[in-house]
């Protein structure tokens, strides 16, 4: 099995997905010729031509609209946006119509569209390339969201993507790109050679939206996090010592609440972390969750460690960035009690 | 071709003849037809707004004065093209003979709407007559026409689109956006802008129409722009003939304006005297759509007076009938369907979420 850093396995699964389905296209700023600024499109226009794979205007609205009147037609464009910072121009296609359209048409109409974008920091991006939106999109009915964290990972979940019938947001954790990034920015950087997840079959596999993986198994305390804090979470775990279950949720739109309820109830405290403001961020949604369906369980109250609540700052990015050492000293209150 | 967009496309004049380059030649049959969606259209608006006046639905939007263009374009494209609706263009599904009852049904969200009671009254979505599905937020589906239309053209179909955005909402990017890509992909599609002079209370000059026309937008994108005299059903017919004839031939996207004229209200919430002036409808120079074309017809000596008030009487009957089938049924609040319905439909396949909240909802 080929060994593959996440740009290649999600190169790998357009370029199966292209090979197997002539419904599917690609298409976005960049993404034809050039193949895209971190190159996940490369070589794909080249081999399957201009009209399977082209270049989009700088216009997001205008991408996605376009995706979803192909979608409608009965295509599955797969967009991309180049940072999810940009999204936000393509808001209302995404809220208003591509999460709508089945449900207000009675199941007439539907738009099986799967919209990439890089997101989250530790890129030295500033605040409009380091963004974590995913809890905006989590909150809109209609949407899935889907963050893998691996390179394995990131080609069956994006194949499941684009065969999935409802529209797709799939977040791809830029900073895991190259190789895993546990957050300690000091240290040498790692590339994903070596690591058993970057071992990526060559044909079709999917990995099932909405079943999350238990990365680590651990008895005293529950982690939950996806996307680049799953290597931030494995650091800070064997950072505080203590026996921890580590769960890469994977997708937040379905999510694996059944994954998450038997966990906490076995470890009695549950530690949430993400790269996104906290106030109002998906890990508020998870700690409701976890202390409706596991309050006596828990032993000690649900920690939150998230990125602060400010725009994401340049200079200050490792004072922003929720590194493996907050997590361990939320690992660390958790067992005081 | 540069000219076109800041003249106006006529065949009808004012004795009711049908002259000029543009004239499509239609036969007797098709005129009476138009004319037919067209008054039943308006005989629909009429009741169904008396309905909500009486308490029996929530909301209605009238078509008044603009039947011409939703009939005319419904009954020149064909069966498998897909128009991608405003509110306003309800002669689009009377001209293809979508059930009265139906539409009945949805405006009274009851046991029997097609749509479930999920939306607003007269936000149809009709994927059998070519009708994609409509919604309260403007302009937002404009994009999804050239999208539509791009997967025609990449599947070798000759399906081509046609969207409707009104002239207020030219203002906002999805406009502008969707006439971007329809040129730089050449999609086979058909877009207007039905300039009705008023966005709720805001007259056109709001959104830029006293600086330039609505047509003249299209030079900007290199695309072919129509300025049509929205109000002359043989006009709206011979603009759009072009328009599609170009799309099949792969030449691309034409943006057509259709200038015509609100006679109602925007909808049931507004008083359209408390912004412009009460009788400014019975001065539009442009003339009412549905008395020129009968004008026309009787001048070709295919129609006379006794004939029209009499098929005003015969739809009027038939909009009556299905209105109060749909009574039985029941009206707003007094029938719906299975509260199951609301659960339905946020996916292809449930989650548990709504699996959950459906129990706690005991259903």
């Amino acid at each position: 099995m080929p060994a593959m850093n996440m740009i290649q396995a999600l190169n790998h699964a357009l370029d199966v997905m292209l090979a197997r389905d002539p419904d599917v296209l690609i298409f976005g700023e960049d993404t034809g010729y050039f193949g895209g600024v971190f190159r996940v499109t490369d070589g794909l226009q080249a081999k399957h031509g201009l009209k399977r794979c082209f270049d989009a205007p700088i216009s997001e609205g205008g991408i996605i609209a376009t995706a979803i009147g192909m979608g409608a037609y009965g295509l599955r464009p797969v967009a991309e946006i180049q940072f999810a910072d940009y999204i936000l121009p393509a808001f209302d296609q995404l809220v208003s119509e591509a999460a709508r359209l089945r449900y207000r048409s009675a199941g007439e109409f539907w738009a099986p569209i799967t919209v990439r974008s890089p997101y989250g920091g530790g890129i030295f991006g500033g605040q409009t390339h380091s963004q974590s939106p995913e809890a905006i999109f989590a909150h809109i009915t209609g949407l899935k969201t889907v963050i893998p964290s691996n390179p394995y990972d990131a080609k069956g979940l994006l194949i499941a993507a684009i065969e999935d019938d409802d529209p797709v947001v799939f977040l791809e954790p830029k900073r895991l790109y190259n190789g895993p990034f546990d957050g300690r920015h000091d240290q040498a950087l790692k590339t994903w050679a070596g690591d058993p997840r970057a071992e990526v079959p060559e044909e079709h596999y999917t990995v099932p939206l909405g079943k999350a993986a238990i990365e680590r198994e651990g008895a005293d305390a529950t982690v939950l996090a996806y996307g680049t804090m799953v290597h931030v979470a494995a650091a800070g775990i064997a950072e505080s010592g203590v026996d921890a279950e580590l769960i890469d949720l994977r997708s937040i739109v379905p999510l694996d609440i059944e994954t998450i309820v038997a966990s906490v109830r076995k470890t009695g405290r549950c530690v949430i972390l993400h790269e996104a403001s906290r106030f109002g961020g998906f890990g508020g949604e998870l700690a409701a969750l976890v202390q409706e369906r596991c309050f006596y369980h828990l032993k000690s109250p649900i920690e939150r460690v998230a990125g602060w609540d400010t725009p994401y700052p340049h200079a200050f990015e490792w004072d922003y960035f929720p590194g493996p050492a907050r997590l361990a000293k939320a690992l660390a209150r958790c067992m005081e009690r | 071709m540069r000219d076109l967009p800041f003249g106006l496309v006529r065949v009808l004049d004012e004795a009711g003849q049908a002259v000029g380059p543009w004239n499509p030649r239609l036969e007797a049959d098709t005129l009476r037809e138009g004319l037919r969606a067209m008054l039943l259209t308006r005989a629909f608006d009429e009741r169904l707004f008396r309905s909500h006046r009486q308490g029996k639905t929530s909301f209605y939007m009238k078509s008044t004065g603009e039947e011409a263009i939703g009939v005319a374009q419904s009954m020149m494209l064909g069966r498998e093209d897909m128009c991608f609706p405003t509110y306003r263009v309800m002669g689009w599904l009377h001209a293809r003979g979508y059930p009265l009852i139906d539409m009945v049904n949805q405006i009274f969200s009851n046991a029997n709407d097609p749509l479930k009671g999920r939306q607003l009254p007269i936000l149809f979505s009709a994927r059998d007559y070519g009708f994609y599905t409509l919604s309260g937020n403007v302009g937002s589906r404009f994009g999804h026409a050239v999208g539509w239309a791009m997967a025609s053209a990449y599947r070798g179909d000759d399906k081509i689109a046609l969207a409707y955005i009104g002239e207020g909402t030219t203002a906002e990017g999805d406009f502008h956006e969707a006439l971007t890509f329809a040129a730089v992909y050449r999609a086979p599609a058909v877009l207007c802008v039905t300039n009705n002079q008023w966005a709720i209370s805001s007259y056109s000059g709001i959104a830029g129409g006293e600086e330039t026309t609505f047509a003249a937008k299209a030079i900007a994108y290199g695309l072919p722009g129509l300025r049509v005299d929205g109000n002359d059903f043989l006009a709206v017919w011979a603009a759009t003939e072009w328009a599609a004839e170009r799309a099949r031939s792969n030449l691309g996207t034409t943006l057509i304006e259709l200038f015509t004229y609100r006679a109602s209200g925007h909808s049931t919430s507004d008083d359209p005297t408390k912004y412009r002036p009460a009788d400014e409808a019975a001065h539009w120079p442009l003339g009412d759509p549905v008395e020129r074309l009968k004008g026309h017809m009787i001048a070709l000596g295919e129609w006379d007076e006794a004939r029209h008030a009499a098929l005003i009487e015969t739809l009027d009957t038939q909009v009556r009938e299905a209105v109060k089938t749909g009574e039985a049924v029941g009206t707003l609040g007094k029938s719906k369907p299975s509260v199951a319905e609301m659960f339905e439909g946020v996916f292809k396949e449930p989650d548990w979420r709504v699996v959950e909240q459906r129990r706690e909802l005991g259903i």
